[in-house]
């Protein structure tokens, strides 16, 4: 017998459950108990980039919202960078901007709405340009393992054709499940997304 | 003058570029789906309309995926690992106290640095602050149910709480949730964020659980239940219970280096 290799297996992943909101969002739940929350806000006053918000839903197999959904975005700066070391590019950081955020479903709605700013294109590991997107993360009761999946942005067409994820998928048809539709409302610019869970229009979900 | 001479050999075999060692921070182990739940579980009834049909995309991880929000402990507050003692109005929460310690630590065995854990449960007599649990147990006026921590740099975290109890829920009719607790992990890419549920030593409940069941693989559903930790236990205050959570394991950066300037 050859030398075991010891390597752990990842812990399983377990649904967040409907009441996930009291761990990762207390006052969702209806209580206050932190001193410092986590929000669906990634901007300051000072962040540099365009100001945008993200509104949309989370569709059930039957085309309903679901309204006890939680999501979390992880996005570059409006240079194109991570707030992270492992991010190895050269753009400036900007230390206003954690690019990181979550957010509640309205429990009557299923709205969930993201503040945030429209991100910079990407240098992937082969120097390649890859269009400005917005990683997503999605939990709920029901869902067994989080799902991922990216946002993409409608007035990107170019940098849209030519990214080399979007590529990656074979139905024209499906890549339009990852565009956000850009529209200006009241002086605010606001991307709509929809995210299907199931049938005909089923969102793309990585396998990261 | 002369036009310079072509190269003979291609310049960047002459480049010394590190050979680094195969593991390490950069692309993610390929996730092994069979030790998780599938999507569409139809025992676990509501994961029915809530879960893909579609196959998924397989990614390389890129530079999105392998990058992470970064916290610190300007994030957290001194009570925040402390659920006796963060909510409590005027006096301790009724139940069990116990500490719940352990490691995040990724495939390869090293200890996840620094990283944010979340934790959630229901009181000790199974109710959940929550607007929308209406369980009939009654909630606790001292007790809130969540805390977070920063694990060290060796990876290890801790808090302290009183053990959840049971409680009913919709599934079948007479389904009921094993006593749990809720975990929120990030590790330090975005790809190893994960959510999941630990489980306690003997509970009977455990085998007959519709959503713990839902894990295909047994002995990935016992990595699940929390063994009781009796050497860290504080005698005449609280039991231990032991949880080590594992992320995916990475390689290295190598690639990600060799192609940054190009």
């Amino acid at each position: 017998m050859p030398q075991p290799l010891n390597y752990l297996k990842e812990t399983a992943s377990q649904t967040a459950g409907p009441y996930v909101h009291i761990g990762l969002i207390p006052a969702m739940a209806g209580f206050d108990i932190f001193e410092k929350n986590f929000s669906n806000v990634l901007v300051t006053p000072n962040t540099q980039g365009e100001r945008i918000t993200l509104e949309g839903k989370v569709i059930d197999g039957s085309g309903t919202p679901l309204r006890d959904v939680l999501l979390e975005i992880w996005q570059a700066n409006a240079a194109g960078r991570y707030n992270h070391p492992a991010d190895r590019s050269t753009g400036p950081l900007d230390e206003e901007f954690r690019g990181w955020g979550r957010a509640g479903s309205d429990f009557e709605s299923g709205l969930v709405t993201f503040e945030t700013i429209k991100p910079g294109a990407i240098i992937d590991k082969t120097g390649r340009k890859g269009a400005p997107h917005i990683n997503v993360w999605i939990v709920a009761r029901g869902i067994n393992i989080g799902l991922n999946t990216r946002l993409y942005f409608s007035d990107e067409e170019a940098a849209n054709a030519a990214d080399p994820v979007l590529s990656l998928i074979e139905q024209p048809m499906r890549r339009s499940t990852l565009i956000a539709k850009r529209s200006e409302r009241a002086g605010k610019i606001v991307y709509a997304f929809t995210i299907n869970l199931q049938g005909p229009e089923e969102t793309v979900f990585f396998d990261v | 003058m002369h036009a310079q001479a072509p190269a003979l050999r291609d310049p960047r075999l002459n480049r010394p570029e590190p050979f680094t060692p195969p593991l390490g921070d950069g692309g993610f182990f390929q996730r092994d789906r069979s030790m998780h739940p599938p999507a569409h579980a139809p025992g676990y009834k509501s994961s029915v309309l809530r879960s893909p049909r579609q196959a998924l995309l397989s990614l390389e991880t890129s530079v999105s995926e392998i990058t992470g929000p970064v916290f610190g402990h300007n994030d957290l507050g001194p009570l925040d690992n402390d659920l006796i003692r963060n909510y409590a109005k005027d006096g301790d929460p009724v139940g069990e106290r116990i500490i719940v310690h352990g490691r995040v630590l990724d495939e390869t065995g090293r200890g996840v640095p620094d990283t944010l854990v979340e934790f959630w449960q229901a009181n000790a007599g199974g109710r959940y602050r929550h607007k929308k649990d209406t369980y009939l147990a009654p909630i606790d006026p001292n007790f809130g149910g969540c805390g977070r921590a920063l694990t060290d740099d060796t990876g290890y975290y801790y808090f302290r709480t009183v053990k959840p109890g049971p409680y009913p829920w919709r599934n079948y009719v007479n389904s009921w949730r094993p006593a749990h607790i809720h975990f929120s992990v990030f590790g330090s890419g975005f790809a190893q964020r994960l959510i999941t549920q630990m489980y306690f030593e003997g509970d009977p409940l455990i085998p007959v659980c519709p959503i713990l069941t839902t894990i295909p693989d047994k002995d990935a559903l016992e990595r699940l239940v929390a063994p009781l930790d009796l050497n860290a236990s504080t005698p005449f205050d609280s039991l231990a219970y032991r949880f080590d959570i594992v992320l995916r394991g990475r390689r290295s950066t190598y690639f990600e280096n060799r192609t940054a300037g190009n």
